[in-house]
């Protein structure tokens, strides 16, 4: 799947739910590459909003989003130069930095 | 006053709050999650689709009574002990908490000890979902995840979604995906019409209070053309970097595959969730007895949600899967018992027949949609069952004689960062029917669940662990100062 369709698609979502304040945007940079969510969003949820759906090395492929509430531990990446943060849990922040962690 | 800590701010913690506030005690509410409202009450609004979202006039009510307690979101509670016993006349059985309050995993989190004379757990629990082969796939996620990610987050994970697991849970899963925009492909239930006959029908009055909601989904599916298929489930994923289709098959009453009924699903996306798993850390941490076995452990309460250790009560998920009608009366009922209100009182007399209704509409979605034996016939041996360790099937079926302690530092399965929170249900089933294959036992039912170690009086398989929540090393230790009702 591409990244802009994923990305269409949340925001064909967001016209469809008659919500009626745009939410505020947050940035962050994921890899250096700025990418930006809906503010209240977490980490992992911006992710996948840009089109990503694996961000971790594991033994057998990639890993990203597995039980989306901080119990499996399948989604970790290091944020502002802090490893093991939960992308499920962690609400993104205007300037975090993302970085992808490797776990064999 | 006295004072009363609700561990947990879902649907039971939040009405435990509400009942011991209105009791007089003083209450301070520790939980995980950025905002209260656990795993039921997620929706943002302005930013995620308020259809998603039941019972949000009761949250408000639930909210605005939490104005008189204190209340530490963002809470890693890693340790809850019993402690100082109280003065003679005093109320005895005291208990302290430590937790880490802060952003999620964060490095510099704040310190809290919370001490009280009261202890609600109200832990709540999390997805069950089974392996399958392909199941580490990008893209699989738990049924919890999509609808988590939904609510909170407005996202989905991919735009074909296909539902697959036991459970009237999945219906608002798939109602979630459709609004925010993924299509889903089918919602297939692994147990057959006989049973869910069994779970439904005899008594539908039972499930007044119940029926508007599943019929309102039910409509939502039709509304949203989602094919439902009952006695069938995904037993493979397929995928190279990440998810492009599943293999779903028919099941037979024990969830066993039926050969010959395979067919592939074009998706980017499976949704899976065979059932739950309670939070038991906490309770086990205390001493609480649990019952049951690997198909349901659960926190033993009395007619007053009282655990076997004084002054610990227990309530919601943790005590049953009941969903959150259940856990906001057994909330209620443990806040004013925590707050010292007698079994009698009036004031807990609505929530006492709301419960015992729930209860029984409980024991019909475990007869309706309880896991069955079955389900391991969809595993290869190269099958990763625990997915943070990436054992095999085959490595745990190897070290099934031995004692499950061994099993585990041979195998390391279980020992990951999620500490068996993921796989510990299905080892210990691959386990069991591994020794009873060994025994000569010709199917894998219910004697052998009976005599297998993990179904032992006590034994709580792989739910023990040494820290309730992940905290980092430097965190723990710190203040042994209480740092409630400082103010």
């Amino acid at each position: 799947m591409s990244a802009a369709r994923n990305a269409r698609g949340s925001i064909r979502s967001t016209g469809a739910t008659g919500l009626t304040a745009v939410p505020a945007a947050v940035e962050i940079l994921v890899e250096g590459e700025t990418v930006t969510g809906r503010a209240g969003q977490t980490i992992a949820g911006v992710l996948l909003g840009s089109g990503r759906v694996a961000w971790r090395g594991a033994q057998h492929g990639e890993r990203g989003v597995f039980c989306g509430i901080g119990v499996c531990h399948d989604c970790l990446v290091t944020v502002n130069d802090v490893e093991g943060v939960r992308a499920c849990q962690r609400e993104a922040v205007d300037g975090d930095r993302v970085e992808r962690e490797v776990r064999e | 006053m006295t004072r009363v800590a609700i561990l947990g701010a879902g649907p039971a913690g939040l009405a435990a709050a509400e009942a011991a506030l209105a009791a007089g005690a003083q209450v301070t509410v520790l939980d995980e999650g950025a905002r209260p409202g656990g795993q039921f009450w997620r929706h943002r609004p302005g930013l995620t689709d308020p259809r998603m979202q039941h019972g949000v006039r009761r949250f408000e009510q639930l909210q605005s009574a939490l104005a008189g307690a204190e209340v530490h979101s963002g809470a890693a509670v890693w340790s809850v002990e019993p402690g100082e016993p109280g003065e003679p006349g005093e109320v005895g059985g005291a208990v302290v908490l430590r937790a880490a309050v802060g952003p999620a995993d964060g490095a510099r989190r704040e310190a809290v000890v919370v001490e009280a004379d009261a202890l609600v757990i109200a832990t709540g629990a999390h997805d069950l979902a089974l392996p399958i082969p392909g199941w580490t796939l990008p893209g699989v996620t738990t049924a919890g995840a999509a609808q988590a990610l939904a609510k909170r987050d407005g996202v989905s994970v991919g735009r074909r979604t296909l539902v697959a697991g036991a459970g009237p849970f999945l219906l608002p899963v798939a109602q979630s995906l459709a609004l925010v925009g993924s299509t889903v492909v089918g919602v297939h239930e692994a147990s057959r019409i006989g049973a869910l006959a069994g779970g439904w029908l005899p008594k539908p009055w039972q499930l007044l209070g119940k029926a508007g909601e599943l019929a309102q989904y039910a409509g939502a599916l039709a509304r949203h053309r989602i094919p439902y298929r009952v006695g069938s489930g995904v037993v493979r994923v397929l995928g190279d970097e990440r998810v492009e289709g599943a293999v779903v098959a028919q099941l037979d009453a024990d969830w066993r595959p039926r050969p010959g009924t395979e067919r592939v699903i074009e998706c980017d996306a499976v949704a899976l969730g065979h059932g739950f798993v309670p939070r038991l850390e906490a309770a086990i941490m205390l001493g609480c007895e649990v019952a049951g076995d690997r198909r349901g452990r659960f926190v033993v309460v009395d007619d007053g949600q009282r655990t076997t250790r004084p002054q610990v009560f227990a309530a919601g998920e943790v005590t049953g899967i009941g969903g959150a009608d259940a856990a906001l009366a057994e909330g209620a009922i443990a806040g004013y018992r925590a707050a010292g209100v007698a079994q009698d009182d009036q004031r807990l007399h609505a929530a006492l027949r709301v419960r015992d209704r729930m209860r029984r509409f409980a024991r019909r979605l475990e007869t309706a949609h309880g896991i069955r034996p079955g389900w391991t016939a969809w595993l290869d041996d190269d099958t990763i069952v625990c997915r943070c360790e990436a054992v095999a099937k085959r490595a745990i079926v190897e070290r099934a004689e031995v004692p499950l302690r061994a099993m585990r530092l041979a195998t390391r399965a279980g020992l990951g960062p999620c500490q068996a929170r993921t796989c510990g249900r299905a080892v210990e089933a691959i386990v069991s029917e591994a020794r009873a294959s060994a025994a000569g036992v010709a199917a894998a039912g219910e004697t052998v669940d009976g005599s297998s170690s993990s179904a032992q009086g006590g034994d709580v398989g792989f739910d023990r662990r040494p820290l309730l929540a992940p905290v980092r090393l430097g965190e723990l230790g710190g203040s042994d100062r209480p740092t409630n009702g400082e103010n």
